[in-house]
């Protein structure tokens, strides 16, 4: 009865559900398979074929694979750092990653393309000290460099999150049963933050792999991403059952792999942060 | 057990509906929604407006003509007045989406120079619905100090290998299709496939030199010197300028776009009085020159015209010269079919290697 | 001593790379110039303009109430939802909670649009719509915020509570509000910050005349950002920054250890 009576409580954020997550899906679902007309089609699904249209999935696909290595690779040991300071400092410190969202991103990027411009800062200082010039803006690079900067605390909170959660005791009875600093890290620290991993890369794989605000701004419109693809069939060609059918294959794409991910690391999907 | 579940059930849907019905807009009978380009109109101005007549403005702005369709055709919102460029005003005008101007309510249309209209008269015959607001063309930004001055005379100088990573296109399917139709010696407003696919592929030759492509940014891109030339509106050219002295603006012999943004009344319209009082209030010469002073682009109105600097007054990139106007087209709107043809090949210019 | 040095080093260029930007625009705030990209000096007078630009400080105040109220409705109901699914069987809360990730998982832009086409089917648009698709994409984050929390809470207790006589309000509050609390105000922060950084969700979901910062910046950003938003930003930025200060550093600093 207790049980019953508690999962009443989850009541309204169903209906909220079905009203705003799953209605919305439905709509999205009926424009991509009918024409403008409204009739039944199959063409705006199988349009993702299209070479223009695997080019940018395909350029996506590499974009965010790139980017959450690299936040990953920085994550990790930046993870593995806070976790040994003091711990009077920690809630500060995840404070810190979160406190730059609390200016507009856009405007962020914006600043970033003031500094990697030709005549930025960054290659004034480059050029001061000896070095060759970055020419990196309107590039595939920058993009992925902007990405990096704009995800990288998506990916350093829950690995810091699951590091945080092991329990000194553990190490320290490893330690007192012989085991080196290396079978130490990957026996007991890489297993345990594995979830957090996880988290972490969809955290970071998914906005990567479909933002276009970004590439927007720094490819210099050279760099056309899936998600640039999707937006201008919406709101610039006005082909609103192109751009349904394409969400759709990206929905679908992405809710595949991330199952794929998150079967693997048991816990995954449920200890995002 | 089960009953009070279901009324539970049933309280909560309640609760979520009455949200849900209760977020349409209120629909005031003193408002006006307005939609037009970003940054195209002094907020001061609008300010001003409210405190005169008691109106509350709605104003919602956009970034290209599609978009603009778009937000318009989404039918999420009745706008009562919208500012966009020719080809778009005869896209809707041709789908009956535009509703007649009544002038005797917009008596300060007056301090419009009638050349304008004149030049209207391409995309709206009999001026019944459009009234111009600023108007200009597109051309080449070029930076003294980088460029060789006697080649800029010609569109080609896009295509010269020597200023390879210096150049900025436009980023609009309908501007850069221009410029290389133009080179081609082909209408603007052609459908032919032939011409089209000759002018995507010279597109696509280019790509490799292109710096970026941008719409207005390219303004701020030619200050800080970070490219040696850019294709841009006329009215970016003549802000530009105002900023590095290394700068010029040529509108290149082949010929151009001549572009001009009028603002009309939508079929969505269900303030149309205060519409036409707005344009009335637009077309004001203090107004007029608050905007002028704000947007920096050419203005129809004489009046205004007329009590700028003579300097200013003479500068041929803000206010072209009647020969380069001459030597220019208007856009059209191209079909349904034309447009998803023009579309694609686009795509397939920004997706090139 | 050369590790905790190289340790130091790399902590820093992280913060550098994270708070790069954020200085330039605070320095872009007091640039006496209209264009970004030249320095004209040292002003104050973005930040004077800035309390008389009325479409900025509306967009501002649309922001806060949009990102509170999203918020504060997303924990109300997230909360409300862990404790419901907390108590179902092992399927049922896979189910819910692989639901509750598809906000999560779908792309900002296909959630906004596909929450377009279902208000341009059913309404008009206005503030509620943008209220609603906030909140719509902020209740995950609370859900998965408090769940761990509810998990690793002692079932027994509440349980023994309710042995002893207590009503299970009193036990709630008593028992399982102080363990989950933690989760629930981390959830709340998360909601208002991602609502508060929201561009593509607002944007196809708004209204006529109704601008967040987000949308007023993307609308400007072709032709030059008004030099105020800058000031507006780095006042904003200030203000967090000191509320974070206080928060960890305050009076009731404490709490924090037991939490995250």
């Amino acid at each position: 009865m207790f049980n019953l009576k508690r999962q009443l409580l989850s009541g309204p954020y169903l209906l909220w559900m079905v009203g705003f997550i799953l209605m919305p899906v439905v709509m999205i679902l009926y424009y991509a398979f009918t024409t403008t007309s409204g009739h039944f089609t199959l063409l705006n699904i199988t349009s993702i074929f299209a070479s223009i249209h695997m080019k940018s999935l395909f350029l996506s696909l590499k974009l965010a694979l790139a980017c959450t290595a690299i936040c990953l690779a920085l994550s990790y040991p930046l993870a593995m750092i806070l976790n040994n300071m003091k711990q009077r400092s920690q809630g500060f410190i995840v404070f810190i990653f979160i406190l730059p969202m609390w200016m507009n991103f856009m405007l962020r990027i914006l600043a970033w393309k003031l500094l990697l411009s030709n005549n930025g800062v960054i290659n004034m200082v480059l050029e001061a000290i000896g070095l060759p010039g970055l020419d990196v803006l309107n590039t595939p690079s920058a993009v992925v460099f902007c990405m990096v900067y704009d995800f990288l605390p998506f990916m350093i909170l829950p690995i810091y999150n699951a590091m945080s959660r092991i329990q000194q005791d553990i190490i320290e009875a490893a330690r007192d049963l012989g085991a080196g600093t290396a079978t130490i890290f990957f026996k007991i620290i890489v297993p345990l933050t594995t979830p957090g991993v996880i988290s972490g890369i969809i955290m970071v794989f998914v906005p990567a792999l479909t933002s276009f605000a970004i590439s927007d701004l720094l490819g210099g419109g050279k760099v056309l991403l899936i998600g640039n693809v999707i937006e201008q069939a919406f709101m610039q060609e006005y082909n609103w059952n192109l751009g349904s059918g394409l969400s759709l294959v990206l929905m679908v794409f992405v809710i595949a792999s991330m199952a794929l991910m998150s079967s693997k690391g048991e816990k995954g999907g449920a200890s995002v942060w | 057990m089960k009953r009070k579940k279901t009324i539970l059930l049933l309280l909560c849907t309640l609760g979520i509906l009455g949200l849900f019905t209760g977020c349409g807009a209120k629909d005031s009978e003193n408002t006006l929604t307005v939609l037009n380009y970003g940054k195209y109109l002094d907020p001061e101005a609008i300010e001003m407006f409210e405190e005169e007549t008691g109106i509350k403005v709605d104003y919602e702005e956009y970034v290209t003509p599609e978009n603009m369709y778009t937000k318009y055709r989404a039918g999420a919102i009745d706008y009562d007045l919208i500012c966009t460029s020719d080809y778009m005003v005869e896209k809707l005008i041709q789908e009956g989406e535009v509703l007649e101007l009544d002038y005797a309510n917009i008596p300060l249309s007056n301090n419009l120079d009638s050349e304008y209209f004149e030049f209207s008269k391409s995309f709206d015959p009999e001026n019944k619905y459009a009234i111009p607001y600023f108007f200009g063309t597109v051309g080449i930004l070029y930076n003294k100090s980088m460029v060789e001055e006697s080649k800029v005379n010609s569109w080609n100088i896009l295509w010269d290998k020597d200023y390879s990573g210096q150049i900025i296109m436009a980023d609009s399917v309908r501007d850069s299709f221009m410029v290389a139709l133009k080179i081609l010696g082909c209408s603007l407003n052609t459908t032919d496939d032939a011409e089209l696919k000759q002018a995507q592929d010279l597109l696509i030759q280019q790509k490799p030199l292109v710096y970026s492509y941008l719409v207005d940014e390219a303004q701020d891109e030619m200050i800080s010197e970070n490219a040696a030339m850019a294709v841009v509106y006329s009215g970016e050219a003549g802000y530009a300028l105002e900023f590095n002295e290394n700068l010029a603006f040529s509108v290149p012999e082949e010929g151009s776009n001549m572009w001009i943004d009028s603002w009309f009344i939508p079929k969505s319209a269900k303030h149309k009085e205060h519409a036409e009082k707005f344009l009335n209030f637009l077309c004001r010469e203090d107004i007029s020159m608050m905007n002028f002073d704000y947007v920096y682009y050419a203005t129809p109105n004489k009046k205004t015209k007329e009590s700028l600097d003579l300097e200013l007054q003479e500068n041929t990139t803000i206010f072209p010269l009647k020969q380069t106007l001459d030597n220019c087209e208007v856009l059209k709107p191209l079909d349904d079919e034309a447009t998803m043809k023009l579309n694609l090949l686009w795509k397939e210019v920004k997706s090139a290697d | 001593m050369v590790k905790k040095s190289v340790e130091r080093i790399y902590l820093s260029l992280i913060f550098l790379f994270l708070y790069l930007p954020i200085a330039v625009l605070i320095i872009l705030s007091f640039n006496n110039s209209k264009t970004k990209v030249q320095w004209g000096g040292f002003t104050l007078k973005w930040y004077k303009n800035l309390f008389s630009t009325s479409s900025i400080m509306e967009a501002f105040w649309t922001t806060i109430l949009i990102s509170l109220a999203s918020a504060l409705i997303a924990t109300l109901l997230g909360t409300l939802a862990a404790l419901g699914i907390d108590a179902m069987k092992k399927r049922n809360q896979a189910i819910m909670v692989g639901a509750t990730n598809i906000p999560l998982l779908n792309a900002d832009i296909v959630t906004g649009l596909s929450m377009m086409l279902l208000f341009v089917r059913f309404t008009r648009l206005g503030i509620g719509t943008v209220l609603i698709a906030h909140i719509t994409f902020n209740i995950p984050y609370v859900i998965l915020n408090v769940l761990p929390k509810l998990k690793q809470s002692s079932r027994t207790a509440y349980e023994a509570a309710l042995d002893l006589g207590a009503t299970p309000m009193y036990a709630f509050f008593k028992i399982v509000w102080p363990q989950i609390s933690p989760g629930v105000f981390s959830g709340f922060l998360m909601a208002m910050t991602m609502s508060l950084d929201d561009f593509s969700v607002t944007y196809f979901t708004k209204g006529a005349g109704i601008n967040t910062l987000s949308t007023m910046i993307y609308t400007e950003m072709r032709k030059g950002i008004r030099p105020e938003m800058y000031a507006l930003s780095t006042i904003l930025f200030l203000l967090a920054f000191v509320l974070l200060l206080f928060m960890n550093f305050g009076p009731s600093a404490h709490k924090d250890k037991n939490g995250t």
